[in-house]
């Protein structure tokens, strides 16, 4: 009746999977390449519209009048931020009483698993200090949130005194219905982790942080300001948050319409936006906008104080102030006007932002692609799996030449199971090698070699990482294999391999698709070929080039080209090592779960294929 | 002589056949960037007190509250222009039906005055036969459909079937109907009750657009039909003598950008006799004579019957109370023939064939 449950048919579908299946894999493969670089390409974009009816238009009159004053705010902060050597947060807290706010601090400590050579710190202790502007005439239901950083040396003086002088503004207005938290952090990400731990009465990160005494309500979204100049050109707009989370797109759409309204020049990963969509160069230019939001998402790792908010579902951003070396330049009173604008727009929400899209790329900040549009490419590549498995199993379902009797059998069944089992359970275990033992035995590293923590660190996981390389010819020993040789081993070990992959990469990529993508881009194609009949050497050294360890190599190199500041291979490899120290660093800290990932995870399956390469 | 003049007099004196006048203001959208519906309806409010029907005769009714929302720059105030000359909440603002009281449950009770015994007069519209009412509408509407409060909705076929009920109580004898919303001429569509007009601010398929964005409060302060209309209420004094047709050329599509449309074929009298006081205002006739009059009968007074063992006993019976016939001389609408229903053609076909297919069609000839 049907085209699956007639054998004539069956069988000529099937031997055309089997004749085809090669050909197919490749088109789709490069049908899924093709379409994501097709996303950049403007027409076939849509134009950003603000979703929420609530925020409307940009229709508010911005009347802050005291940018001057927050700039002077501004020097004063830094003045005592140098006599302190640090918070000044008596300063901080007297001047945000003056202003009529409600003041409460937050001390914090964290011992890091192992130093951080980045940021240079190890015992990390300091103090949030944030000031609550009671709506009103509102119940204290609902919050919003701006804050800036306190970061040492010269930077984002000026973003402070501009929350100061905000504040000042703000608590002269009546049309506040919502509480708004003034919020100055110490040590960037660890501070803002210690205070939303502290505001939701979670401790997820094993930081020990002491309780806040005052709380505004549920916060319904939040904005960091990084500005370290008097003057800027242009404001830039970051996104991504951990493990790739992206705020609705309506906080985005906000921040664009009154950019427009004001007329400041407005940028996303710091590039501006062109109108020659049709030449080649401006494709190129949205290609490169993508890409780096792409790699930005795919690392996982916080870009600014805003991306610990998004795990809590509030819906935040960071903007920074950029001063570069153009001639029309904007003061701080109309970036406080912009914020202004954005406030007394959020302040119109009736509920939380869920109106527009949780998933998009941007190829700028006039155009994006929702997840409808961007998830095919992933798909296609995902294809190229199924079909892989779908021919191997039909090749496993097909009798073999060799005709065995029924006893033979059943210990060729068991003896299959047990050469996949052993090879998969190894892995596994190298996995777990490769997160739990490189800060476990960092002393001991250090003790033995004239290295650091961190050097020790990353050095042992590169170690762990190409010791696993060597597995497939000691594995082979603890085999309890019989005479016979087992030709069906490696493919049912490679059907569970595929499919195992598949799995992970399309769960990946629902959460995290520009990691997902990128896994998928380099894994899928030697997932596809690799069998124990390739030739061995090549095969081996293009299973390294496309390991999980070496793509992060590239990606490394990739994203300073796509920033215009290309690395040496030395200054690569070094920055390739702190990346390494900061994906770890990051899971720790804050939760991230790239390196969980790559390790106890996609890492396994990649030796589960390089096992397929050495079978014997 | 002087006879015939007060005959005259007195036919005009009663030519539009009201004694009362009653008003039913809804505003059915909440939410913060609503505004300008609240604004809308306050500004109908307003001129109708202004022209003479008290709170008494008033039910309004109002979705939200935004003189006193957190987001109101100026609390306490709802204002129709942003030169804010005018605060139509005012000080004497009496609000029957607020916040989640406004539902379609309750409006239609309202109309029809099937209330619970224990809802106040202040509440309850209590119109007679004699009674004109201005019933007016505003917030979000489709084709055929008005949405109270975001979470449900009225139709014109409830609304029609409401007034009908109106009618068969004899709960008015005039009824002006007007309606702001997008789509608002198919909510007069399925009216046929007589002696109701009605006026929308939009045709079927155009959108109802929003006049004055002030940016101190940041939302839109009206919509532009309630704008002009308001525009041309305030020329109106209780003495002045405009009628209906004036009013549906208020704000022409150049102004409006939608096409405002009316609908008058259930009204008995021609809209040109119609005043515009005989809905929005309520005039108190009164007519000074200087003449005296005679009674020319004496009066008699009755003499009462004497108790008697045996009680005269009259039968007494209702007058019809419909005798639409006579009212209306309307030809009868030609039901039209519709085919019978196609789910109902559909399962007896279904029943039919599993029927010959189960039992064979050679049975066939022993059922017929």
């Amino acid at each position: 009746m049907g085209l699956l449950s007639d054998p004539n048919r069956r069988r000529a579908l099937i031997s055309m999977l089997t004749r085809l299946n090669a050909p197919i894999c490749v088109v789709c493969y490069f049908a899924g390449v093709a379409w994501f670089m097709g996303l950049a390409f403007e027409p076939f974009t849509l134009r950003t519209y603000m979703s929420e009816n609530a925020m409307g238009s940009t229709m508010v009159e911005e009347r802050f009048p005291a940018g001057e004053r927050a700039l002077a705010t501004g020097r004063e902060f830094a003045a005592h931020k140098k006599k302190v050597g640090g918070m000044p947060v008596d300063w901080l807290v007297k001047n945000m009483q003056d202003r009529g706010l409600e003041v409460f601090t937050q001390s914090f400590s964290r011992t890091l698993p192992f130093p951080d050579e980045n940021k240079e710190r190890y015992i990390v202790k300091g103090t949030n200090v944030y000031g609550i502007l009671r709506a009103p005439r509102a119940p204290r239901t609902e919050a919003l949130v701006l804050s800036a950083p306190c970061s040492p040396g010269d930077s984002n003086n000026q973003a402070v005194g501009l929350l100061l002088g905000l504040a000042q503004y703000f608590r002269n207005q009546i049309y506040w219905a919502k509480d708004i938290i003034f919020l100055v952090n110490e040590h960037d990400l660890i501070g803002m982790q210690a205070w939303l731990e502290g505001y939701h009465h979670t401790n997820t990160t094993g930081m020990s942080w002491s309780p806040l005494q005052g709380r505004g309500g549920s916060i319904q979204a939040a904005l960091s300001l990084e500005l370290s100049s008097d003057v800027i050109t242009s404001l830039d707009l970051v996104l991504e948050g951990l493990n790739g989370q992206l705020p609705n797109l309506d906080l985005a759409n906000l921040f664009y319409a009154f950019c427009q309204k004001i007329g400041v020049l407005c940028t996303i990963q710091g590039k501006l936006q062109r109108n020659d969509w049709d030449s080649v160069s401006g494709y190129s230019h949205a290609v490169q906008t993508m890409m780096l939001m792409v790699m930005k998402q795919a690392s996982g790792r916080p870009w600014g104080d805003h991306g610990l908010f998004l795990r809590y579902h509030i819906e935040a951003a960071t903007i920074k102030g950029v001063n570069s070396f153009r001639q029309y330049k904007t003061d701080a009173t109309t970036i406080g006007r912009l914020l202004e604008g954005m406030y007394r727009k959020l302040n119109n929400l009736l509920e939380r932002l869920h109106q527009s899209y949780f998933f998009y790329l941007m190829p700028s900040l006039s155009h994006f692609v929702s997840i409808g549009y961007y998830m095919p490419a992933f798909g296609l590549l995902a294809v190229i799996l199924l079909l892989r498995a779908l021919d191997l199993w039909v090749q496993l379902n097909t009798p073999p030449s060799t005709t065995e009797d029924g006893v033979a059998d059943i210990d060729q069944v068991r003896h299959t199971l047990l050469s996949v089992l052993t090879p998969l359970v190894i892995s596994h275990l190298t996995g777990v090698a490769l997160y739990a033992l490189p800060i476990r035995f960092q002393e001991t590293a250090v003790e033995h070699f004239p290295v650091s923590e961190t050097e020790a660190v990353v050095l042992t996981a590169i170690a762990i990482y190409t010791a696993g390389l060597a597995l497939p010819h000691n594995t082979h020993r603890y085999y309890i294999m019989s005479a016979v040789p087992d030709v069906r081993g490696w493919r049912v070990l490679k059907l569970i391999a595929v499919l195992y992959l598949a799995v992970l990469l399309g769960c990946t990529a629902l959460i995290n698709f520009s990691l997902g993508f990128i896994l998928a881009l380099t894994l899928v194609p030697l997932a596809a070929f690799v069998t124990p009949h390739v030739p061995k050497v090549l095969s081996a050294f293009i299973l390294v080039i496309l390991s999980p360890a070496c793509t992060l190599l590239f990606s490394v190199f990739f994203f300073q080209e796509l920033q215009e500041m290309p690395v040496s291979f030395q200054d690569g490899w070094l920055l390739y090592l702190s990346v390494i120290s900061q994906g770890i660093l990051d899971h720790s800290l804050y939760g991230s779960l790239v390196y969980p990932l790559i390790a106890l995870l996609v890492y396994p399956c990649w030796l589960l294929f390089w096992n397929i390469l050495f079978w014997k | 002589c002087a006879l015939h003049v007060i005959c005259c007099n007195a036919g005009q004196f009663f030519s539009s056949g009201h004694t009362n006048n009653w008003a039913v203001l809804v505003c059915t959208s909440r939410f913060w960037f609503n505004y300008r519906h609240v604004a809308n309806t306050l500004s109908v409010y307003r001129s109708v007190k202004r022209l003479g029907i008290p709170d008494s005769h008033i039910v309004l009714m109002l979705a939200d509250d935004m003189a006193c929302n957190h987001r109101n720059p100026k609390p306490a105030t709802v204002f129709s222009h942003k030169n804010m000359e005018l605060n139509v909440y005012g000080d004497d603002v009496e609000v029957d039906y607020r916040g989640y009281e406004v539902t379609v449950e309750n409006f239609l009770r309202v109309l029809t005055g099937r209330l619970p015994p224990s809802t106040p007069r202040s509440k309850r519209l209590l119109s007679d036969d004699r009674s004109n009412i201005l019933i007016y509408l505003t917030g979000h509407g489709g084709n055929g459909f008005l949405k109270f409060q975001d979470s449900e909705e009225i139709s014109n076929v409830e609304l029609a079937d409401a007034f009908e009920q109106m009618w068969q109580k004899r709960r008015y004898n005039e009824l002006l109907f007007i309606i702001d919303t997008c789509q608002g001429a198919s909510m007069y569509e399925r009216f046929y009750s007589p002696n109701i007009m009605a006026l929308a601010s939009s045709q079927v398929g155009e959108d109802s657009l929003s006049h004055q964005p002030d940016l101190a409060i940041g939302v839109h302060l009206m919509d532009r039909y309630t704008f002009y209309m308001l525009e041309f209420l305030e020329d109106i004094h209780p003495a002045s003598k405009t009628n209906m047709n004036d009013l549906f050329k208020v704000c022409p599509k150049s102004q409006c950008v939608s096409t405002p449309g009316h609908r008058t074929d259930l009204f008995l009298r021609d809209p040109g006799s119609v005043l515009i006081t005989d809905f929005f205002g309520s005039v108190r006739k009164v007519e000074l004579t200087m003449d005296a009059i005679n009674l020319t009968d004496p009066i008699k007074q009755m003499e009462e019957n004497p108790v008697n063992g045996e009680e005269q006993k009259e039968v007494y019976s209702y007058a019809d109370q419909l005798p639409v016939s006579e009212i209306i001389h309307q030809k009868p609408k030609q039901k039209d023939w519709h085919p019978p229903d196609g789910f109902i053609l559909g399962l007896w076909t279904l029943i039919l064939l599993v029927f010959f297919k189960t039992y064979g069609i050679k049975h066939l000839k022993h059922i017929f």
